[in-house]
């Protein structure tokens, strides 16, 4: 039988690789921009205009109509290709009356706008810090709770505790790296996070609970049938009866989100990427991190590796 | 005898699928069915979110000192107010709710002013009674009035005591195709108004419905002159410019009471009471959220989604079919019921719990993963098939194995998708966030169906087959995916 599990440590040092550019790159964006990741206007409170010429703008002169009404550090940025026309300016929260005041300048001084492809969003600041308090307690929400059903759904073995546990340290993991991505694409090419991306978030913690789900529910199966064996082998058993399975399931969700990413409208393109992201970790983890925790649990490693970190003599194994 | 149960289950499916089907044709007339007591009109069509056809989405909150405690009355009627005078905007389907305790949300899809809707919106509300001579003004007439502020107790500045209406000039050198406008006289406007309440009368014997109002006490006294030299003559009530009810003063009133009389059932007389007292919003609103959408931005983005959504899901119906060839195409039919399924919710709800989705674009992509959850559970499923038929069982047995021992995986690991989905949902519906609302909606929606289609529409294809084919098919193991 192949073994995986008896590679864990490798595993756990690829999860390592694969978080500490993310925290780094969130360190280096909290330092820079004020957040661990750039935040939208969902988050910030400001405003957001996405807006369609009818002839070709520049930059400059797009800020200035701005700044002459009264807004002190918009900044603006052209969107698709230059022939498209479309700019988007994010300023300070703004009424209708002013939007239409800079609606009117920008015909002016510009050109006119085609309002049929052009949006607005303003979002007030109260509004803007109680969506990040309840995102946090959110996702904060979503962990425990997946977590104590799987201490429930799972009570009738021994350890359902280590369980939830293990899932719920696969499922941090995961978001993890899907916030170091966004974090390094916010560094690199400015994308941001909003309300969608905590969908994003939230949509992958319940694929990935779904995926240990199987794991350890064979593992539950498995369990009484090889009463012989060793836990190791077990649980090594269980992952590879649970692999095509696995696998499948993968490519075909991946199929769907590719052929999004590649030919779908624009905004939810990044909404999509970083599910994609979340959801590959997701299987990876369910496999590789996971049920390796639980096996390290299980034989005493968590507890002698806790202990060597706080320094306590350890007692003989 | 199982064998005839499965086949009147598979008759029930292939009556449902047909029943999709016609759900889901575009154009689909929906159900008008208007005979003896039944009376139903529903539409059947896809309900587009402000995203994919663009609109105008406002968050109001309660403009109060933090920590005020909020009259629930007050922000109930204050949305009553709102989703009429939203109501006046011609937009085919508004949308106006309470969020929480404090905030309404208002969301006008395809409005082709959004300016003017959130002014119409923020309108303080503006009651007046108007001198309408002897001409009666059935309610609903829009009027213009002379109304130009006055001060604090709703006095206009020039109060006559002239009973004709002031006729308005015409625009030089335009046709007179029409007659001028006629601008009415203002007597005392919604300020001077102290209360208003629904009450009975005695009148003859029998109990009338009526309005009791109080005046304060600088418009009651022009209220006392104005009636008692217009005795006869219709005082018409109007808010917000449009005619709510016109009764004639029968006497003179001095004390600034007063009662509405008119053909009134206790609860019209109790929504004009409403109406009176709070003609102007009981909370100032401020804006808190605005978003507006131009329409072309959202289809093109639907155009594209749609494309892909076709191209990810034809490349799953192939790998299903190459990789588990026969029980595939078995599975492949009952993605297909299931995308049906999914997308006949959408048009035409699950009465009594809701009677359409709106869809938006993260909805869509919603939709499209929760196929991937659909399939999910028919890998499970057959997986699970190819350990029982390795491990030496019978195909039948093998069948039937497979769908318990796979059942209770699925069955629990869409449960963990759901509980986050509603998470998501409850965090979407609390900050007009209708874009995550949607898609943990469309999700939920997914997950639940292919609960059922996994379950009764898989195993009732298998099953049949099975029956259908079985001998044949337990040689040909390669058929079976094996």
């Amino acid at each position: 039988m192949f073994d995986i599990i008896g590679k864990r440590y490798w595993y756990f040092l690829i999860s390592a690789l694969l978080i500490v550019p993310g925290l780094i790159a969130m360190v280096y964006s909290t330092v820079t921009y004020g957040a661990p990741v750039r935040l939208s206007i969902d988050f910030t409170g400001g405003s957001l205009m996405v807006l369609k010429f009818q002839q070709p703008a520049t930059e400059d002169a797009i800020r200035d109509v701005f700044i002459s009404q009264g807004f002190t550090n918009p900044v603006v940025q052209q969107l698709g290709q230059p022939e498209d026309n479309t700019w988007q300016v994010r300023m300070g929260f703004a009424d209708v009356e002013t939007v239409d005041k800079i609606k009117a300048s920008l015909a002016d001084q510009i050109s006119p706008i085609d309002e049929a492809s052009s949006s607005f969003s303003t979002v007030g600041p109260a509004v803007g810090s109680e969506v990040t308090r309840a995102a946090t307690v959110a996702v904060v929400i979503a962990s425990l709770l997946v977590g104590a059903f799987i201490i429930i759904t799972f009570r009738r073995i021994p350890n359902a505790f280590r369980y939830g546990v293990c899932a719920i340290s696969a499922m941090t993991h995961d978001i993890l790296i899907a916030l170091g991505f966004v974090s390094i694409m916010g560094i690199l090419f400015s994308w941001e996070v909003d309300a969608l991306f905590l969908t994003a978030i939230l949509t992958v913690i319940g694929f990935s609970v779904q995926d240990k789900i199987v794991v350890f529910d064979r593992i539950r199966e498995n369990t009484p049938k090889w009463r012989g064996e060793p836990f190791e082998t077990v649980v090594n058993r269980s992952i590879l009866e649970t692999l095509h399975r696995s696998l499948a399931t993968q490519l075909n969700a991946m199929f769907v989100m590719i052929a999004i990413l590649l030919f779908g409208g624009a905004s939810i393109k990044q909404f999509i990427a970083v599910m994609l992201v979340g959801m590959v970790t997701a299987t990876y983890s369910s496999i590789f991190n996971a049920v390796p925790v639980l096996v390290a649990w299980e034989n005493g490693e968590v507890g002698r590796f806790f202990r060597r970190i706080f320094g306590r003599e350890a007692a003989t194994a | 005898m199982r064998g005839q149960r499965n086949t009147a289950i598979l008759a029930g499916i292939i009556l449902l699928a047909l029943v999709l089907i016609w759900i889901d044709l575009p154009d689909n007339p929906g159900i008008h069915i208007h005979w003896g007591f039944i009376n139903i009109d529903k539409d059947i069509r896809v309900h587009q979110g402000l995203d994919l056809q663009g609109g105008l989405q406002v968050l109001l909150e309660a403009d109060v000192p933090e920590g005020t405690e909020i009259d629930s009355e007050a922000i109930d009627t204050a949305k009553v107010i709102v989703e009429n005078r939203v109501n006046g905007l011609g937009v085919t389907e508004p949308l106006v709710q309470k969020r929480g305790e404090r905030r309404i949300i208002v969301e006008l899809p395809g409005i082709e002013d959004p300016e003017l809707a959130v002014a119409t919106i923020q309108e303080t509300g503006l009651l007046e009674f108007i001198d309408a001579g002897y001409t009666f003004l059935a309610p609903g007439t829009e009027v213009e009035t002379d109304y130009l502020g006055g001060d604090e107790e709703g006095t206009p500045p020039e109060a006559t005591t002239e009973a004709t209406p002031v006729e308005t000039s015409a625009d030089e050198g335009t046709p007179e195709a029409e007659p001028a406008p006629v601008v009415y006289h203002t007597v005392i406007a919604g300020a001077g108004l102290k209360d208003a309440v629904a009450t009975v009368i005695q009148d003859a014997g029998s109990t009338l419905p009526v309005v009791a109002f109080e005046l304060k006490s600088e418009a009651s006294s022009t209220f006392a002159q104005h009636t008692a030299s217009h005795r006869g003559q219709y005082l018409c009530i109007v808010l917000d410019k449009t005619i709510v009810s016109c009764p004639v003063i029968e006497d003179a009133i001095p004390d600034g009471k007063g009662i509405i009389r008119g053909r009134f059932t206790p609860v019209e007389a109790k929504a004009l009471a409403v109406k009176l007292r709070y003609g102007a919003l009981p909370l100032p609103l401020r804006i808190e959220t605005t978003r507006t959408v131009g329409p072309t931005l959202g289809q093109d983005s639907v155009r594209r989604s749609i494309t892909a959504g076709a191209i990810g899901l034809s490349v799953v119906f192939l790998f299903m079919l190459v990789y588990y060839r026969f029980p595939g195409l078995l599975a492949d039919l009952a993605l297909a019921i299931y995308a049906l399924l999914n997308f006949a919710i959408y048009k035409f709800g699950l009465p009594p719990l809701f009677d359409y989705v709106t869809l938006t674009l993260p909805g869509i992509a919603g939709f499209l993963l929760s196929t991937g959850m659909a399939v999910d559970a028919n890998i499970l499923i057959f997986e699970r098939m190819k350990e029982e038929l390795r491990a030496g069982r019978s195909l039948g047995a093998a069948i039937e194995v497979g769908f318990n021992r796979a059942w209770t995986s699925i069955r629990d690991s869409n449960i963990s998708t759901i509980l986050t989905c509603a998470i998501l949902f409850y965090f979407g519906s609390t900050f007009g966030a209708s874009m995550v609302k949607g898609f943990a909606l469309t999700l939920i929606i997914g997950v639940m169906t292919s609960m059922f289609t996994a379950v009764t529409v898989t195993r009732t294809f298998i099953r049949f087959a099975f029956d259908a084919f079985g001998d044949s098919l337990r040689d040909k193991r390669w058929l079976l995916g094996i």
